[in-house]
């Protein structure tokens, strides 16, 4: 199950044993293409986090009320607990590893840094997620535009006030 | 310097870029993953336990208290809480039956298998139930704790009342909802248990693990891992969970992880008692207080955890940060079958803060009197005696948290426009509300408590000349690195980027007591600025000898005498260690001079010093849904010193949005004994949406003995936000609200005169 | 022993009544997965086999066709808040769609699964049983169409056969005069289930009402049309005592419960005031 190796099949069904059933899926993850093999209704953030290993997404709940799994899938931020791996056969899927290039924090992170919005950290991938969705579709958003594109990512410690003052900042830096 | 500077936060980064690991990001080789089969009953005997013999068990490791080594209890005040039920149950989701196997699908599938027989025997569920004894849980009468605070003459005050008035509030449970569910690993080693994962407070795990294990001080190693979030349901709560792991680690004699899926966390993990609090308070015509009795009880559940803790700082903040001569507070905890209760940020103080301020709305209301005024007419001062009888001698912020508040939020103008809109009639659907809250929180621990405690931290300089705080308090997302590395900088007259911190690992780091009770700046960051004081001590001498020097001093990193530079930090600290071999100091709390206190009597010098805070709310209310919506808060809040300003708001606005929840949303629905709403679809918690905007103002009041002048900031924030929403919906409808949360139906059944009883719990 | 279920991933309709109509074999149908994947997260869907239907494109689109607007099954919450069809069409739709969830869900999920899932407390359900809408469903055997109200057999359950799957739903659009209302009281102001939830759409002549058509939510063991409330309604003159009547008959006329949520009698109060700030807008 830990396997990253490419398959030349594009995606197929196995029967592996008795008990299990496999299927390959190949999408790209920040960047890069990847191969995984998994039950076909793994949870695509059990996938990010055991077969890619990338824990940088979280388990908030399991029932897509935290938002702490956020990733954007095709542009588009969704709850990867609710998201069976075989549906993103051939997506683009963008994690919070994916933000940050060679090392150096993207504007949002080094925003989040800046304005205290992040305190114990574990809403925060999830939040950067959805506020990178915010930003690649509305560059000027208002404070009540980003309250509403973070509603679904629930922080327990902030109080949400400097997380929508990290998103101010980043999109005005960006307008700059 | 960095005190007072937002600097960058040193857990920054990996925090940002997904790289932090938290507990359930761990994986280690041959790790099994564990689980706990929990009772189905609130109270009764285990009849049978039976294992399908259907299913292949060879795959799957099993505890039972059996297995443990030590003793059958979980260390904390009284030895009561078993690790694992022997046969008695004592409330719903009890942990009875450890299980462990190399997938969680065949966890969940073998739990299936376990077949559990009980002889049940009718719960007591509610305060009312346990005071009326007709089932006794514990002791001959289900009191865990009694505790009685006096002061003056209560009967003469109330005979030199023009008015008494009488109030009853309810406070409900509250779940801690850290976005991290609790988690440990456990791996075994010869002789030696480490555990490792999510945590305020190493050292009650260690002394847990100690005892159950029966393992000495250096065989038992725990590490907290980062840690998402913890407002005390972290506190210690983890040493059952550490234990349950390091017991299949035992066993299995390989690492064993549990994680708690969420709707496992919140029915069977520690919540904020809930509680009844009756006020009878004579008051002259004039405003002033003349006697206050106040009967607090509070509900802990099954055992008694940190109960006598919880009650006595509720006890000891239960007249609010008023004056009144003649005081009697009686304060109990009881005991029913429910999962025991815990810490909670606030630990007592928002549930008598809720009835206290709402008492004084009542007041304000029966005297014609504005609720601001009475405040300020019986206001705390400098000088003013508390109701355990101590003198608040320093650090008195209240009049200017309430004068900024009220300042800030523009209280009067809104007040008055609010009053002509509801005058001229307002939209059918919509009314709007102001309301103020006071409060005040004791930091660190009570009375004795830091004497007791004696906190330890150290800071070590490397022959680099980095310097590296030693210390058992944890980051739990209050920045506690960050803080430690400004002050340990600060004292040693170094950069910020040349101070680390080391992991809260009880093999590494001395035990500076649990990062708790607003102390963790305070207490452990006075303690490490002393030890950096001595570490600069040690340095300064040891350059004054090197160079003849008579009066060195250190400023900026360089040794300096007589206006010039001698040497660097970096060269004299490498020259040290060349020499001494190593640089490292450790100091220990102190109490500040002239802090008595009376176990016995229960008065005194309660608290070193007092936070102080003011809240105005604003809210809107739908008078079709009874919804509340909380509009905007501006808080004022007397924290002594901001070490980093930018954190310190993030304390106040969380913690304030935690209170919002606490006086707006959030609720436990039960069903004899058991949580019916264990998930984040049924616990409401506020999304952004149902945050109001925050205006945060910081006062500096200084603390002469907290470093720099700082004193606690972490807990006041939970204390201010239900009663000033109260007090706002009261201004808005009328309605007096004695029972949070303020739930639509909850003020639906208070402002319509024919009520329908059909409530929901 | 752990079963890992199998999925197949049709890309057409053609392929997926062909799994459909295969003899013995359970298939549950998923599509964006935020109510059954839940359940799966809860172990609570005991389903070996499922039929994963989020490739089928013909399942997606909104076009007009002339008096009512065809929505395809797949058609997400956030297709819906911008399509400009909808928003002139059917506000009403686009109004309850922004409550449903937050961003994450309303990018997954559907309306086709909001109608299969028949949940009394689906949010775009009361739209659609105001609007009158209508449900088109396909199998191998063919199409058919159902009236939206005629939908539900009873607490979740609809009037699919095993081998069909619901293809679009058809909204009347809004004529010219209408009037169209959404209002949902949830438990919060995002992420939240409703206590109760009702869509309206009038036609007023004056301060008469002509036509209209009430649906609520949670408060009934499907959504429902308030009918009683409606014939009162129907002819008659807004009037502050008509706003009355009307508040108590669709509390007599509802049948809530009391839950972990919210309270019967809570339920049937709010649902009166809510229909009362509908004709109270009618009345401006």
């Amino acid at each position: 199950m830990d396997t990253d190796k490419v398959f030349d099949l594009c995606s197929s069904v196995c029967i592996r044993g008795f008990f299990s059933v496999f299927m390959n899926v190949r999408f790209e993850v920040n960047g890069i293409e990847k191969v995984v093999e998994a039950p076909p209704m793994k949870r695509l953030l059990d996938v990010l986090r055991e077969e890619l290993r990338l824990t940088g997404t979280k388990e908030g709940c399991g029932e897509g009320e935290c938002g702490a799994c956020s990733v954007i899938v095709d542009g588009e931020v969704i709850n990867s607990c609710l998201v069976p791996v075989c549906q993103v056969q051939g997506c683009t899927v963008l994690t919070v590893e994916g933000l940050s290039r060679d090392g150096r924090l993207d504007p949002l992170q080094q925003a989040f840094l800046e304005c205290g919005g992040a305190q114990c950290g574990i809403c925060t991938p999830g939040m950067l997620i959805a506020a990178r969705a915010l930003l690649d579709e509305n560059e000027q958003p208002t404070r009540d535009e980003i309250a509403q594109a973070i509603a679904g990512n629930l922080c327990r410690c902030t109080g949400y006030v400097k997380i929508i003052d990290a998103i101010e900042q980043a999109a005005e830096i960006k307008e700059r | 310097m960095a005190v007072g500077q937002n600097v960058l936060r040193k857990e920054g980064y990996e925090k940002l870029t997904g790289a932090a690991r938290y507990v359930d990001d761990l994986t280690l080789d041959g790790m099994l993953f564990g689980k706990t089969i929990r009772s189905t009953i609130a109270r009764g005997r285990i009849k049978s336990i039976e294992f399908d013999s259907a299913y292949d068990w060879s795959r799957i490791v099993v505890a039972d208290y059996r297995d443990i080594p030590g003793e059958n209890y979980v260390a904390l005040i009284e030895h009561d809480q078993p690790l694992l039920i022997e046969s008695e149950v004592r409330h719903y989701d009890e942990p009875i039956l450890l299980i462990a196997a190399a997938s969680k699908g065949d966890l969940e599938t073998a739990a299936r298998h376990i077949h559990i027989e009980y002889e049940e025997l009718p719960p007591v569920l509610t305060i009312e139930e346990s005071l009326a004894g007709a089932v006794v849980l514990y002791g001959n009468d289900n009191i865990f704790k009694r505790f009685l605070i006096g002061r003056g003459d209560i009967d003469e005050g109330f005979g030199a009342a023009d008015l008494i008035i009488e109030g009853e509030y309810r406070v409900p449970h509250q779940e801690q909802l850290y976005i991290e569910p609790q988690g440990m690993i456990a791996i075994p080693g010869a002789g030696l248990m480490t555990v490792m994962g999510s945590m305020q407070c190493p050292y009650y795990i260690h002394k847990a693990l100690k005892q159950l294990f029966n393992l000495s001080d250096e065989k038992a190693v725990v590490i907290q891992t980062t840690t998402g979030g913890g407002f005390g349901g972290k506190e210690e709560y983890p040493s059952m969970i550490a234990a349950h792991a390091a017991l299949l680690a035992l066993k299995a004699q390989r690492p064993v992880k549990i994680i708690y899926d969420r709707g496992e966390d919140i029915a069977a993990t520690t919540k904020r008692h809930p509680g009844i609090i009756r006020h009878r308070t004579g008051v002259a015509r004039d405003g002033r207080l003349t006697a206050s009795e106040i009967d607090f009880v509070l509900d802990g559940g099954a055992y008694v955890t940190l109960t006598p803790v919880v009650l006595s700082r509720g006890a000891i903040h239960a007249l609010g940060p008023y004056r009144c001569d003649n005081v009697r507070i009686a304060a109990r905890a009881v005991a029913t079958n429910t999962p025991p209760n815990g810490a909670f940020r606030g630990f007592g103080a928002p549930q008598v803060a809720f009835a206290y301020e709402m008492q004084m709305e009542k007041i304000a209301a029966r005297l014609g009197i504005d609720p601001l005024e009475l405040r300020r007419i019986n206001m705390l001062r400098e000088g003013d005696i508390t109701a355990t009888g101590q003198r608040l001698g320093v650090s008195v912020g209240s009049a200017e948290v309430l004068n900024a508040a009220v300042d800030r939020s523009s209280y009067f103008e809104k007040r008055e426009s609010i009053e002509a809109a509801n005058a001229h009639g307002s939209p059918h659907d919509k009314r709007r509300g102001i309301g103020i809250s006071f409060f005040f929180h004791g930091a660190g621990f009570t009375g004795s408590g830091e004497a007791r405690m004696q906190a330890q931290a150290g800071v070590e300089i490397t022959a680099e000349g980095r310097a590296r705080v030693l210390s058992g308090s944890t980051e739990i997302g209050q920045g506690t690195r960050t803080i430690f590395g400004q002050i340990a900088a600060d004292e040693l007259g170094i950069n910020f980027d040349n101070v680390d911190i080391e992991d809260p690992d009880t093999s590494r780091v001395p035990d500076s007591g649990p990062t708790v009770a607003s102390r963790t700046t305070m207490v452990v960051g006075r303690v490490v600025q002393l030890a950096a004081r001595e570490i600069k001590d040690k340095l300064i001498t040891f350059v004054a000898e090197r160079f003849g020097a008579p009066e060195v001093r250190l400023i900026d990193g360089l040794f300096v005498a007589n206006g010039e530079a001698l040497a660097s930090f970096g060269e004299i600290a490498h020259e040290y260690i060349a020499q001494r071999g190593e640089l490292r100091a450790y100091a220990r709390y102190a109490s500040p001079p002239d802090i008595e206190w009376d176990d016995e009597t229960y008065s005194g010098d309660a608290y070193p010093c007092y936070s102080w805070g003011a809240e105005v709310a604003e809210v809107e209310v739908d008078m079709d849904t009874y919804e509340v919506t909380c509009t905007k808060i501006t808080t004022a809040q007397d924290i002594g010193r901001a070490i980093h300003p930018l954190l310190a708001a993030g304390q106040i606005e969380g913690g304030t949005l935690q209170a919002v929840g606490y006086g707006l949303l959030e609720e436990l629905v039960w069903d004899k004994g058991r949580i019916v709403n264990n998930r984040l679809t049924n616990y409401i918690i506020p999304t952004s949406l149902d945050a109001p905007a925050m205006e945060t103002i910081i006062v500096e009041n200084e603390y002469p003995h907290g470093p720099f002048g700082a004193k606690g900031v972490g807990e006041l924030p939970m204390d201010g936000a239900a009663p000033a929403i109260a007090a706002a919906v009261f201004n808005a409808t009328g309605a007096f609200i004695s029972e949070i949360p303020i739930t639509p139906e909850r003020l639906q059944r208070t402002l319509e005169p024919r009520m329908n009883t059909d409530g929901h719990r | 022993m752990s079963f890992d279920p199998t999925v197949q991933s049709p890309a057409t309709l053609a392929e997926a009544y062909a799994l459909l109509s295969e003899p013995d074999r359970a298939l549950k149908v998923i599509a964006g997965g935020t109510d059954l994947m839940v359940l799966m997260n809860a172990h609570m869907l005991d389903a070996a086999a499922f039929l994963d239907i989020w490739r089928v494109d013909e399942l997606r689109g909104i076009t007009d066709e002339g008096d009512a607007l065809r929505v395809g099954a797949l058609t997400t919450y956030t297709h819906l808040i911008g399509s400009d069809l909808i928003q002139r069409h059917a506000p009403a739709l686009v109004a309850a769609s922004r409550t449903i969830g937050a961003m994450q869900i309303q990018n997954r999920g559907t309306i086709g699964g909001n109608i299969v899932n028949a949940s009394p407390a689906g949010d775009s359900l009361p739209v659609l049983a105001a609007y009158d809408a209508e449900v088109e469903i396909g199998s191998a055997r063919g199409t058919r169409r159902v009236a939206f109200n005629e939908f539900y057999a009873g607490y979740r359950r609809t009037m699919l056969q095993p081998d069909e799957l619901v293809l679009a739903v058809r909204i009347p659009k809004l004529k010219e005069g209408e009037r169209d209302f959404f209002w949902k009281v949830g438990t919060r102001r995002a992420q939240a289930i409703s206590k109760t939830v009702l869509a309206a759409k009038a036609a007023m002549n004056g301060k008469t009402i002509e036509a209209i058509n009430i649906g609520v939510g949670s408060v009934a063991p499907t959504v429902i049309r308030a009918s009683q409330t409606e014939r009162l309604l129907t002819g008659a003159r807004l009037t502050p005592a008509l706003l009355e009547q009307a508040r108590q008959t669709i509390g007599q006329e509802i049948t809530p419960i009391t839950d972990l949520r919210s309270t019967e009698h809570y339920r049937r109060t709010v649902t009166g005031n809510v229909l009362v700030k509908f004709l109270r807008q009618l009345a401006t």
